[in-house]
This record gives structure tokens, sequence and C-alpha cells, in this order.
């Protein structure tokens, strides 16, 4: 079984190969979310060493941190991002990626989210929102959708779920797109372009979890959940024009903003300059 | 792979701005002084009294040597970035106070079990909780020790003085980088916000230290591993193409997780132990005055062991034997050096400005027959000479 994995799959080259199989369950969104994640770098002829990815925890957290062959750092939950502005501080020149899930980033990491988008650091975060905290066992997530049942909410769920992709454009990221595991070669189009844009971008991905949202859910195969996910996807341009109650309940998809503003590393570093201008400490 | 921030560019600069002479500094000053002769060119905090100063002179002096200061949205992202800044080859300090070092412990743990050198300072202050923010105290000795889960060692440095916070955190950015470990620097509100002469030294009279890198592919390849025996992995950095995976959770030598073979944890959590008890030579220090025919020694920490010297004077001219030891490293702590001195004496005294807690770790190393008593204040106000001489007089 590995075996025909490792001879058919041109992206396992950038697998790191001892840590597979993944642990992700069959038919988890997760496995889409790597393989566009490795095609945009391939596209992008982007050298792995030139990439270091960050994850908090969770089952999403895993997807890139270890699978991927670059330098990982697999960190607390919900910090990811907080890890990651370290790393991209230290290393300016190299693309700093965060990939987690909806609870890891948006939850616990939710303070953190919001501010890497004000300062606008260049980190390109690629947030999996399957609605749900799978790694814990089902819990109710701030994404799950109002009335959805949960191990924590076995009723239906009675909180409105946090739109991450607008509350991040609005907190002032460069680039901010969604997408569904059900779209996949626009979802790595969105990722090449998150990757090469200066400053900060989130790619959510709206993804399935059969086994702790879907089977809960009346969804209990994954391919029903893709097809949820078809049946309900609205671009953006049309989601424009229409109500919030025509809008209930889909999945608005597509490129919410691509800007340009000034990048937190380079104002970082354009500052020193100017501070040692300023005292005469250039080398002359 | 470099460590910035020790390079001949680095030192000219150094040199340039901070020429050697004496100043009138306060003890938060010093710290950050100290934490720029040793080479930190990265700081991410939170403000919080009585820590604020260190945060204030890093973002004046870090950008003239070329390094960063982050205000990051609270405290566990400032210890997170630090981390992150960590493995890209950047020594990295931050400081905080009471509650904002209970919210670094959970990745204070992360640094432990990743072996991220990285130095943190608490600036102690009052507690429970916002207490008495702005006062002083000495009531984290155990939260240092013992705040984070699971099974870890810690090393935790305290100074004195301003002068000696200078030297002390240097001297803890030395054993971070060392032993590729985080270390704490207990210092407290009193000193923190005291100021006093400090004498800047020429870089050269600085000794900086260094983490060990990888010497070939090999040993790059394996960045929890062992190859020396000392229990200290080279580190690979970030940005080398090494491809390292770095987890808190449990990980094999290679870094991989493996979380279910009961021995990879048990090598893993006994090797990081081992490190650090197994190299006390690079941490252990202690001050000792008239311990030699001591009968009552005084046994204090940070801010109360100058009000103790003042007092163990006192009683020497009053003609009363009295010593003082003062661990300069807490932990892990000089329990041998305590047990040697412990068998001489007939009372102990230990002042602190809490309800007892170096004391406990005392109490571990001396015997029933040894006179062992508590001299305690809380409220903010550091405890003075005549109090303390109260006491050595009440057991002479
Ligand atoms: C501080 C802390 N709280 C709670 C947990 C337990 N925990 C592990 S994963 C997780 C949820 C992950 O959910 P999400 O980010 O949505 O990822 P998914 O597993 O759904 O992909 C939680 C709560 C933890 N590891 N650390
Ligand atoms: S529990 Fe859900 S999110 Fe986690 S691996 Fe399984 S399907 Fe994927």
């Amino acid at each position: 079984m590995a075996k025909e994995i490792y001879s058919t799959y041109p992206m396992v080259k950038y697998l790191r190969k001892e840590a597979l199989p993944t642990a992700l369950c069959p038919g988890c969104g997760g496995g889409t979310v790597l393989n566009a994640f490795a095609n945009a770098v391939d596209q992008l002829k982007l050298d792995p060493k030139d990439l270091v990815v960050v994850s908090g925890i969770g089952c999403s957290a895993w997807i890139a941190s270890p699978y991927f062959l670059a330098d990982t750092l697999h960190t607390t939950h919900g910090r990811a991002i907080a890890f990651a502005t370290g790393v991209k501080v230290g290393l300016p020149d190299k693309k700093v990626v965060v990939i987690s899930g909806d609870g890891d980033l948006a939850s616990i990491g939710g303070n953190h989210l919001i501010h890497a988008a004000r300062r606008n650091i260049d980190i390109t975060v690629i947030l999996v929102n399957n609605f749900i905290y799978g790694m814990t066992g089902g819990q109710v997530a701030p994404t799950t959708p109002f009335g959805a049942k949960t191990t924590t909410s076995p009723y239906r769920n009675i909180e409105h779920p946090l739109n991450v992709s607008e509350t991040v454009a609005a907190a002032g990221a460069s680039y901010v797109a969604r997408w569904t595991t059900a779209h996949v070669y626009q979802l790595i189009e969105s990722i090449k372009k998150a990757l090469q844009v200066k400053g900060f971008s989130l790619v959510e991905v709206v993804s399935q979890c059969p086994v702790q949202f879907g089977r809960r859910n009346k969804m209990k195969e994954p391919a029903e959940m893709l097809r949820w996910f078809l049946k309900n996807s609205v671009p953006i341009s049309k989601a424009k024009k229409m109500s919030p109650e025509e809008l209930e309940g889909k999945f608005v998809i597509g490129e919410f903003v691509n800007r340009q503003r000034p990048e937190f590393t380079e104002e970082l570093n354009k500052l020193i300059d100017e501070v040692q201008e300023q005292f005469g400490l250039k080398e002359v | 792979m470099i460590i910035r921030g020790d390079e001949p560019e680095q030192l000219r600069l150094i040199r340039k701005l901070y020429k050697p002479g004496n100043y009138f500094l306060q003890g938060n000053e010093a710290v950050a002084y100290g934490a720029l002769f040793a080479g930190c060119r990265f700081y991410a905090g939170y403000p919080i009294t009585p820590s604020s100063e260190i945060a204030e002179t890093m973002a004046r002096e870090l950008p003239k040597l070329g390094g960063y200061y982050l205000q990051m949205e609270d405290e566990i992202a400032s210890i997170a970035a630090m981390v992150g800044a960590s493995w890209t080859g950047l020594k990295v300090m931050t400081a905080t106070a009471g509650p904002g070092f209970s919210l670094m412990q959970e990745n204070l743990g992360y640094a432990v079990m990743t072996e991220t050198p990285l130095v943190l300072v608490d600036v102690q202050r009052s507690g429970p909780s916002t207490g008495q923010a702005t006062k002083g105290a000495q009531g984290d000795f155990f939260q240092a020790r013992w705040g984070t889960h699971g099974d870890h060692p810690i090393v935790a440095v305290s100074p004195i003085s301003g002068q000696d916070a200078f030297w002390e955190t240097i001297r803890a950015f030395n054993i971070a980088e060392r032993l590729r470990t985080p270390v704490v620097v207990l210092f407290d509100g009193v000193l923190a916000h005291t100021r006093e002469l400090i004498k800047i030294p020429d870089v050269d009279e600085v000794e900086i230290t260094y983490r060990k890198l990888p010497q070939n592919e090999e040993e790059a390849k394996l960045p929890f591993g062992d190859p020396h025996g000392d229990g200290v992995p080279p580190m690979p950095l970030f940005g080398h193409g090494y491809f390292t995976h770095v987890t808190g959770s449990t990980h094999k030598e290679n870094g991989l997780r493996d979380v279910y073979t009961p021995e990879v944890h048990d090598r893993l959590v006994r090797r990081i132990h081992k490190k650090i008890e197994g190299n006390r030579e690079v941490y252990e220090k202690y001050e000792e005055h008239f311990t030699d025919d001591a009968e009552i020694l005084v046994v204090s920490w940070g801010v109360t062991a100058r009000p103790a010297l003042g007092a163990v004077l006192k009683a020497r001219e009053e003609g009363i034997k009295a010593g003082l030891f003062v661990p300069k490293t807490v932990h892990p702590f000089p329990g041998e050096r305590m047990r040697e001195l412990g068998k001489r004496v007939r009372a102990i005294l230990v002042p602190e400005m809490n309800l007892g807690q170096m004391i406990l770790e005392v109490q571990r190393f001396v015997n029933d027959d040894v006179l062992l008593k508590g001299v305690n204040k809380i409220g903010g106000v550091p405890l003075t000479v005549e109090e303390i001489l109260r006491e050595i007089r009440g057991v002479a």
C-alpha cells in the first residue's frame, strides 16, 4: 500500500517519508490541503530549504508538521502564529507558513491571528476549517454552524460561528481567500498567491471531517461532505448581491482582499537602518 | 550558521555605544544592558510593572545594534515568538512579572522540551494575582521551579543588586546557550526600580558563550541526540536546509514524534534532566561571607541578601559568630554546599520577602538538630538590616 503511494505520487518528494503514512483518517480533507500546498510549492518552484512551516495542535496541525519536508515547528495549541512571528523576524528572506485548524487558529489562537493580520507580518496562514475540534473528539468549535450537532452541543449548537476570513480581512491582512476542498485548483492558485504576497495572507480552506463532524450531521461519507460544499458555495461576487438571510448556511468562496500595505519585517528592518543612520552607527 | 550578536561588527557597535565607566542606573536598565552585552538581539514582551523599563530600554537600544524589539499582543505570544526566533540563531530575552510569568509557563515548558535557549526575566512583584502590582516581592521562587507542567528541570539565577543584575543576566545567557535550555532570572521590583552606581565594563571583560552547532550532517540530523555525551545536543538552526522537525510532543533523537513508546519518553526526559543535573559546574554559584567559623548561618537570596549581609556584619561587630550563604543560582539549589554548612552551624535563619519559600529547599538539606527559622516579611517593603539583626540576636 505505502509502496504504491511512493511510486505514483510525484509530490512525495516534498514529504518526510519516515513520518508516513499520515495519521489522518481516510477521507479527511487534510490530505487535500497537503496535496494543494505541495502542488503550490512545486508550481512556484520554491526550494523547501526556503520554507519554514509552523503549526499548532490538532489534526490539521499535522498536515505539514511533520509531513512536509522543510524546517517544521510543531508548537503549543493556538500559538503557531506567535512562534512563526519570531521565525519570520529571524529569517525575513524565508517563506514562513502556518498550517493549522480553525480551533487552533481562531479560538485559542484568535488573538494572535488578528494581531498578526494587523501587523501585516509576511506569514502565510492556511487555516483548515472543518467546523469542529477533530483531534479531541468532535467538540463544538467557534466555526461550528448554528444548529449543528457536536459532542459538546449534543442537542444543537446555539452559538453563531465566527467568519474567519472576514475577521482577518477587517484586521488588516494583505491577502485573504476562502475555498473548500472541493475547489482544489482554485485553492492551489490562492495558496500560490498567498505565498507570493508581501504581507499577512490567509487562505481559509473549508474542509471535511467526516469522522467527527460529518458523522454527527448526516454526512458520514467524505463525498457527501464535498457535495454539501459544492452545493452551498457562493462566489464572493455573487454573495455581495445577496441578503444575510439568503447567505445563511452558505460558503462564500473567492478572494476577500488582495492589497498592498507596509509589511512588518520590512518596516522593522527599515527602522533599524534609520536608527543606525541617525546615531552614526553604520560602518563607513 | 551563526549566532547573531557576538560578531566583531556587533562588538564594535557595543564599544561605540556604551563606554566603560560608572553609570547611575536602575536595576531594570542593568538587566537590559547585561542582555545587550551578552549578545541578545531579539526581545519580545508585553508591558507589566515592575518590569517595563527593561522593555523600554530594549526598544530604545536594540535597533542601534541591529536587533529586534517586538511588543506582542500578550505574554503567551512573547515567549512563543522568542522560541521561534531562537531557532533562527538569535539570542532572545523577555521580561515580565507575576501574572505575565504565569501566562508564559506553558511555553516555558515547550522551551524545556524542545531545548530552546532563551532568557526569561521575572521581576517579582507582590501577589497572588494582581496583588500589590507596583511592589516588590520574592514570591515566585517555586513558580520558577514548578510553574509549568510535567517533569522538567529548570535553571534560575537571582541577582542581589543592580550591578549583580548586569552580570547575572549575562551569566543567564551563557548558561542558556551552553546547556540549550531556558533560564529564568528571578529579579524583584525593589532592585528593579532602585537606582545605584553601576559599572559598565569593556566588552573584552565579558565572557560570552555560544550554543553548540552541529559539526556535520550527521549531527544536524539528530537535533535531540547526545553525540558528545554531555546531554547537550548541537542545535541545527532553521533556514540552513537541515529540514529539522521540532515538536513539544515526545520525540526521538531525530525530532520525530513518538508518544507511544515508553522508552522514548523516558530517554528524552531523563536526558533533559541529566543535562542540567550533570552539568552543575556550568551554573552552580553561591556567595559566602564568614561561613568558616559561623555558628549562626543566614541563608538569603535576591534582594534580601543585602540587608542580610548588613545584619551579619553588625552581628559580627557585636561578637556574634554569624555567617551568610547566598545561592546565586537558586534552581537547581546548591544543596551539597548547604548540607556541608548545615552540619557546622547551630541555627539557620532564612530571610525572604514571602511567607517561606526558599526555606523549604534549605530544610531538605539540613538535619533536625539545627534550629531553622524563617524571617518573613510581605507587603511590598523589603526587610531591613535591623529586622534581620534582631532575629540573629534572638538565636545567639
Ligand atoms: C492549551 C491546550 N488546550 C487544549 C488542548 C487540547 N486540544 C488538542 S487539539 C484541540 C482542538 C483542535 O481543533 P482544530 O484546531 O479545529 O483542529 P482539528 O483537530 O479539528 O483539525 C484541542 C482543544 C491542548 N492541546 N492545549
Ligand atoms: S478526526 Fe476529522 S479532522 Fe481529524 S483526521 Fe479524522 S477526519 Fe480529519
